[in-house]
């Protein structure tokens, strides 16, 4: 069997897929992640020394974790796996990481990359008050480090995340204040024949909804998020619907609008984007089987395109597949055609999400002046209008240029979605014809004592006593 | 001012002792720089421009909006990092 190095970047369920098949074709790949332990955000594991039930951590989907996590752990001999560890920078098939302070270059013959999501944030003024998080922030706490953002909380936005974080929250012991779904009730009602694609996972939508409403816990649809108020902390949220303005005292808010594929890494790797009319945002292009436009370069999980943890893991093994087809020999296409096959409904039931939880057609137009957009920079609305006034920019990254939007430290990670939107709405033009903001190394800070290193070297694994 | 951050019953673990902004204060083994902050207070920096207070906002990783100071100098992502005993943090401006 010809070894080569195949590489996977991110270690939830999409990386973890990709490398059981690749273990099972005799490869011992390098798996590379972030966190300090396995499983991605959705399957994230709370440090060693919290003894916790899963059942407690991931709810419904315990089993589902339970599956992927333990079989993850059983191939940990036939992984190099490097927890800890950031990729800064791909260039010429060689990756640049950075791990205990120290960076290293680690050349490849293929890369998976399965970098997942972040939560997709339509702002409202003062949401950089403290108290203030994302939908997933307000789950990481909870199942990371055994905390409630509170107590009493708001959940804003729309998603699926929104109902669930909220019931994971009021059977925790949370105070839940109120639930604002910014999408109308109606679409839901209209999404629910393509929502049937997956009836189970229908079901427990419409579960936690009912079990919110059986604990008396307000759930109002077709909201507009008007501000945050607060003197240091939030203290206040305020919204409207139906033509009525409405004030909620609360001490936390989690809000988030969907999620946002991380494609910053496939940005450096060269791959090729397309605008995606369900995504609303240029994605990564890839084949049915996870091939980008780069040779050697693979895309799987919501890091490709948001299909969810399970639809991750079926393109997490595909786009191994397809890797081991490309370097060492054909593999069975009939397992691929049914990864393939499995994930279809997947692509049907992301379509009915995104009608369910419409984002606010109006976000842009409405957005005051005042509004931070950028929170690294603090840079408003209000300056971004003036600058499309002034210079008739129509592009993403001559605004970047201009306003610094997007060139803080984030990266644009949280205002890209933002600005995009109030530049399309500024200019007249459409969300695709602004582009994106392209992606810059290092992709998040690093230590500047780095540049008293030597020179880059090669990373020494730790252990090599397999 | 009180904690953003509230426990949840049943999770049991070992005291950290730790000094924030000069005050002897407590966590637990587990803790991120941040949680250990944010269960006693409600702030873990400044903003850079307007210099008001901010406390973290994704939680995981992507928003950079959580790094805090030692007192030598030193500066760490607070909701990536886990406190460590005898950890001296600084919520101060970090311009």
């Amino acid at each position: 069997m010809t070894a080569r190095q195949f590489v996977i970047v991110g270690a939830g369920p999409a990386g973890m897929r990709a490398a059981e098949q690749l273990v099972a074709a005799g490869q011992r790949p390098i798996v590379i992640d972030e966190a300090r332990r396995f499983g991605g955000q959705i399957y994230r594991q709370p440090p060693a020394v919290m003894q916790r039930e899963r059942r407690d951590l991931y709810g419904f989907e315990a089993g589902r974790a339970a599956a992927v996590l333990d079989r993850f752990e059983s191939l940990l001999p036939q992984i190099d796996y490097r927890p800890d560890t950031l990729v800064w920078q791909i260039e010429a098939n060689t990756l640049q990481l950075l791990h205990a302070g120290r960076t290293h270059t680690l050349p490849l013959d293929a890369l998976i990359l399965a970098t997942g999501a972040t939560d997709r944030v339509l702002p409202f003024p003062g949401w950089t008050l403290p108290g203030v998080y994302t939908l997933g922030a307000a789950q990481v706490a909870l199942k990371h480090q055994a905390c409630l953002i509170g107590p009493r909380v708001v959940f804003a936005g729309t998603g699926p995340l929104l109902y669930l974080v909220a019931w994971q929250y009021a059977s925790h012991g949370g105070e839940v204040v109120a639930v604002l779904d910014t999408a109308p009730a109606l679409a839901k009602l209209r999404a629910a024949p393509r929502l049937l694609a997956r009836p189970a996972v229908a079901a427990k939508g419409a579960y936690f909804v009912a079990r919110l409403r059986l604990m008396g816990i307000p759930i109002h649809a077709g909201v507009t998020l008007l501000k945050a108020d607060g003197n240091e902390r939030v203290s206040t949220l305020t919204w409207r619907a139906r033509g009525t303005t409405h004030t909620l005292e609360c001490d936390a808010i989690g809000f988030g609008h969907g999620l946002r594929a991380e494609t910053q890494l496939a940005d450096l790797a060269g791959c090729e984007f397309g605008y995606s009319n369900i995504e609303q945002s240029w994605l990564p292009t890839r084949d049915a089987a996870g091939r980008s436009s780069v040779r050697g370069v693979y895309l799987a999980g919501d890091g490709a395109g948001i299909l969810g943890a399970d639809a991750a893991e079926l393109s997490g093994a595909r786009a191994a597949l397809a890797a081991l087809e490309d370097l060492i020999q054909p593999t069975s296409m009939e397992r691929a055609a049914q990864l393939e096959r499995e994930t279809r409904p997947h692509l049907g039931f992301r379509r009915g999400l995104e009608s369910a939880f419409a984002l606010p057609p109006r976000w842009a137009a409405e957005a005051p002046d005042e509004l931070i957009v950028c929170r690294c920079e603090e840079i408003s609305a209000g300056e971004l209008r003036t600058c499309v006034r002034d210079t008739g920019t129509r592009e993403l990254n001559r605004l970047k240029a201009l306003t610094r939007i997007g060139m803080g430290r984030c990266q644009g990670r949280m205002c890209a979605p933002a600005a995009a939107r109030l530049l399309a709405d500024a200019a007249g033009c459409s969300l695709q014809e602004v582009g994106r903001l392209r992606g810059q190394a290092p992709i998040k800070p690093l230590p500047i004592s780095l540049l008293h290193d030597e020179a880059p070297s090669a990373f020494v694994p730790e252990d090599e006593d397999d | 001012m009180s904690a953003i951050l509230h426990r949840i019953d049943g999770v049991t673990r070992e005291a950290i002792a730790f000094e924030l902004d000069g005050r002897a204060c407590s966590a637990l083994e587990g803790d991120t720089v941040l949680t250990a902050i944010l269960t006693q207070s409600a702030r873990l920096r400044e903003a850079e421009f307007s210099g008001a207070a901010r406390a973290g906002f994704c939680l995981m990783g992507a928003c950079q909006d959580c790094w805090v100071r030692l007192v030598d100098g030193e500066r760490l992502r607070a909701c990536t990092t886990f406190v460590e005993p005898g950890m001296r943090v600084r919520t101060g401006s970090l311009r």
